[in-house]
């Protein structure tokens, strides 16, 4: 599903030039509120996630009245934040979410933080205090376009109720064409209270705002060269074809060519796992065939995706013999950590629509791309380093097995979203993403905490579809209030929390770099008294917190009583549901590239680097 | 290699867009040389002139990642050849009846200007490439220089072309 601005539908319009519209002329006499309001409808925003306060409360009054904007009261700002990335991950429109200044606004931060990293259109809306007390320290103030101006793709601050309607509509535009990325604006109190007109389409101003989408057709059909020419190639997709919309496109692309398809931890679902072409994740915690198709190609297409660390590892030694044709939408990512022999600059659907025509073209040339030797290695790889675990030797749940079978149980189109850590990285292996935007999580800015507010975001805007929060109990533990808001607006997810009383990706680390040594990650024990260490105290309870917040709740601790609780939660559908999911500790995430290292050092397993022939490869 | 990098930039004239260049700079670990900022022949443009030190590759993201915010327009490299750069200097030199005549002396080589004498300092307006007023401003060490004061350079580029003509256009059209 495109991510599309909400009223028009149309794929990365073009701004708006003045008088280029053919405004309805009705014009309505308002307050700056309503005005707020109205072209919240207008852009089609039909959810906001919130909690009022002083600054922002004079929108509230008129929100009330709304029948076109559901507002969800949240717990928290964070929550808010994180579910509007939900929603807009889940659904492919803009999420909105909305606070009020000072404390109201700075608890939006790391959601927006966590947007940006993650290229989500995000609107948020915060109150400010009035514009006359703007800079002298007034009660709850906060410079939050100062403070957020890093972490957003642009911000507003509005101190005229006139200004807030072209505004709205620029924030939207923004949030959702070229790469999409949150936009913040804060508006006035006085601003809010003040009358003003209010017509629909407005004015928008953005003379410098112009994201170019066409590819350039040269560059096209030199990557389609390229492809035909290349005995080693990998399609390198990232989380750019998702919102882009191009995941039909990328297939034709794919089957066209017959190379090989890894997506990154943000571009699951993009390519379906069941896919014979597809080799899996690549990167940190990648499949070996991922990581080790990439050191050894001779041609990586990069698409939407963007190089990050966490994927290629140390830097000067990632894919050595590759050419690479990068494309995406963000010119500054091209070049930005790896220099590309072919440029493109363009909308991932285009970019792909117009390779597919190139790579035609060529076929029909005689050039065809001869990849069989590369299957055979790829094939060979695959097989022997495919990815599993052992099951705890105790007879104790196994958190990989819980996460596979959920996947497994799960209704087809159910939508995933993963906190951040160990359980994370086993939802992205064990789980089978079939379909776009069934799979949520924060990959850039790694937000522990993601998991329920975001799954609560994805459920509100895709009602009808199943939706599991894989979580931990160290995330759970930041931002669980949420579960309230679900049992109290009818948004009835599931929670599986992968409970293994520690901090587990960061224990992972202890284990394996710092001797065994586990300084504060241990999350259920406590001070010793009299000598004996609490350890194992099960406090907090999950179940009881989750029943006193409106759920559902049960633990499972027994590998035989798995299925059977999975089974029960997917029948529930009038609350939301939790499962304490009491897993082995020890459990670790493999395979592994130690920070730090090259790639070509990954570790199928604990001290186990794959043996690749490289001797007779290279 | 590293070198220096005269880049003018075109954003439109709202308040804040100059923190938001600087934060650009400094959180993506580029540094300035010199920067000035003024309006220019159209209100609502305003030009940034900023010297950079940055190798080839990095120059790249710099101009990438600043064309990335709203609020620019359009971003010129001003290469040396082609390009008029001048600085602005006022500089405050001790001077007594015996230095006075030397330093003017010095002033009138450079072709600058005393624009302040008193018994102990003559105050000197000099504007130039770097080259000159550095040579200048070591010809009146010796002198003791008692304050110094250095406007960021602004440059604009030889020939009839102007580099804000077509952000004009862009600008009328969405005006």
């Amino acid at each position: 599903m495109p991510m599309t601005e909400q009223a028009t539908g149309a794929h990365h319009p073009q701004p708006r030039a003045r008088n280029g519209g053919q405004p309805s002329v009705t014009v309505e006499h308002v307050t700056g509120a309503q005005s707020l309001i109205r072209s919240l409808e207008e852009v089609g925003a039909d959810t906001v996630f919130g909690i009022p306060g002083g600054a922002i409360l004079p929108a509230y009054d008129p929100m009330m009245d709304s029948t076109r904007v559901r507002h969800v009261l949240v717990r928290h700002e964070q929550g808010a934040g994180h579910a509007a990335t939900g929603y807009a991950q889940a659904t492919g429109k803009v999420g909105v979410c909305m606070a009020t200044s000072g404390p109201g606004a700075t608890n939006l931060v790391t959601p927006i933080a966590d947007a940006h990293m993650d290229s989500v259109p995000l609107v948020a809306i915060t109150g400010q205090v009035a514009s006359k007390a703007i800079g002298t320290d007034a009660f709850q103030e906060a410079d939050i376009c100062g403070i957020t101006m890093p972490i957003t793709k642009h911000n507003f601050l509005v101190t005229k109720a006139e200004d807030i309607p072209h505004t709205i509509a620029e924030a939207f535009h923004i949030a959702s064409t070229g790469r999409p990325g949150p936009v913040l604006v804060d508006i006035a109190k006085d601003a809010l209270q003040a009358k003003t007109t209010f017509s629909w389409p407005p004015t928008q101003d953005l003379p410098g705002y112009r994201p170019v989408t066409k590819p350039h057709a040269k560059q096209i059909r030199e990557a389609a060269k390229l492809i035909t020419q290349a005995k080693r190639p990998v399609l390198y997709v990232g989380g750019g074809v998702l919102k882009a919309g191009a995941t039909a496109e990328l297939k034709v692309l794919a089957e066209l060519t017959g190379a090989p398809v890894t997506t990154t931890l943000m571009a699951l679902g993009a390519f379906p796992d069941s896919h014979p072409l597809h080799v899996g994740m690549p990167g940190m915690h990648g499949a070996v065939t991922a990581v080790t198709a990439l050191q050894k190609a001779d041609l990586i297409v990069a698409l939407g995706a963007r190089f990050d660390d966490r994927v290629t590892g140390k830097l000067d030694s990632f894919a050595p013999y590759a050419k690479i044709v990068h494309a995406d939408i963000d010119p500054a990512e091209i070049g930005k950590n790896r220099t590309a022999d072919v440029p493109i600059v363009g909308d991932a659907r285009e970019v792909l629509a117009d390779l597919v025509q190139a790579v035609q073209a060529e076929h029909t040339e005689g050039h065809t791309g001869d990849y069989a030797a590369w299957w055979k290695d790829l094939n060979r790889w695959r097989e022997t380093y495919p990815l599993g675990y052992d099951l705890p030797e105790d007879g104790s749940l196994s958190p990989q097995q819980v996460i596979q079978r959920i996947g497994k149980l799960a209704p087809e189109g159910t939508i995933f979203a993963a906190g951040v850590g160990q359980h994370q990285m086993w939802a992205s292996h064990f789980i089978d993403y079939e379909q776009p935007a069934t799979w949520l999580n924060s990959g850039g800015a790694g937000t522990m905490g993601y998991a329920v507010p975001a799954a609560m975001g994805a459920k509100a805007g895709m009602p009808d579809r199943t939706v599991w929060a894989i979580d931990g109990d160290g995330c759970f533990q930041m931002t669980n209030q949420e579960l309230t808001t679900c049992a109290l607006n009818n948004i009835p997810i599931k929670v599986a929390v992968i409970n293994n009383g520690a901090l587990g990706m960061v224990r992972q680390w202890q284990t394996l770099f710092y001797n065994q040594r586990y300084s504060n990650t241990v999350l259920h024990s406590g001070a010793d008294t009299d000598g004996v260490p609490a350890k194992g105290t099960r406090v907090p309870d999950f179940v009881k917190l989750s029943e006193a917040m409106g759920c559902y709740a049960i633990r499972c601790e027994d590998p035989a009583d798995l299925d059977k609780v999975i089974e029960e939660a997917n029948s529930i559908n009038d609350r939301p549901v939790v499962i304490d999911f009491i897993v082995h500790e020890d459990a670790m995430v493999w395979p592994m590239v130690a920070a730090g290292t090259s790639n070509d050092e990954v570790q199928a397993a604990r001290g186990v680097r794959p043996d690749f022939g490289d001797n007779e490869d290279d | 290699m590293s070198e220096k990098h005269t880049l003018s930039v075109l954003v439109e004239n709202k308040p804040g867009v100059l923190a938001r260049i600087t934060a650009l700079f400094s959180r993506r670990g580029f540094n300035i040389d010199s920067l000035a900022v003024g309006t220019t022949e159209h209100p609502d443009i305003s030009r940034i002139t900023i010297v950079v030190n940055v190798e080839g590759l990095p120059l790249e993201q710099v101009t990438k990642q600043l064309n990335k915010l709203v609020n620019v327009l359009k971003i010129v490299e001003l290469e040396p050849a082609a390009a008029i750069q001048r600085e602005l200097v006022l500089v405050k030199v001790r001077a007594d009846s015996e230095t006075r005549s030397q330093i003017v002396e010095i002033v009138q080589l450079f072709r600058a200007k005393t624009v302040d004498v008193s018994p102990e300092a003559v105050t000197i307006e000099a504007t130039g490439g770097a080259d000159k007023l550095e040579a200048m401003l070591k010809m009146l060490e010796q002198y003791g220089i008692k304050e110094l004061v250095q406007s960021g350079t602004i440059a604009i580029g030889r020939g009839a072309r102007s580099i804000t003509d077509r952000s004009l256009r862009a600008l009328d059209r969405s005006a």
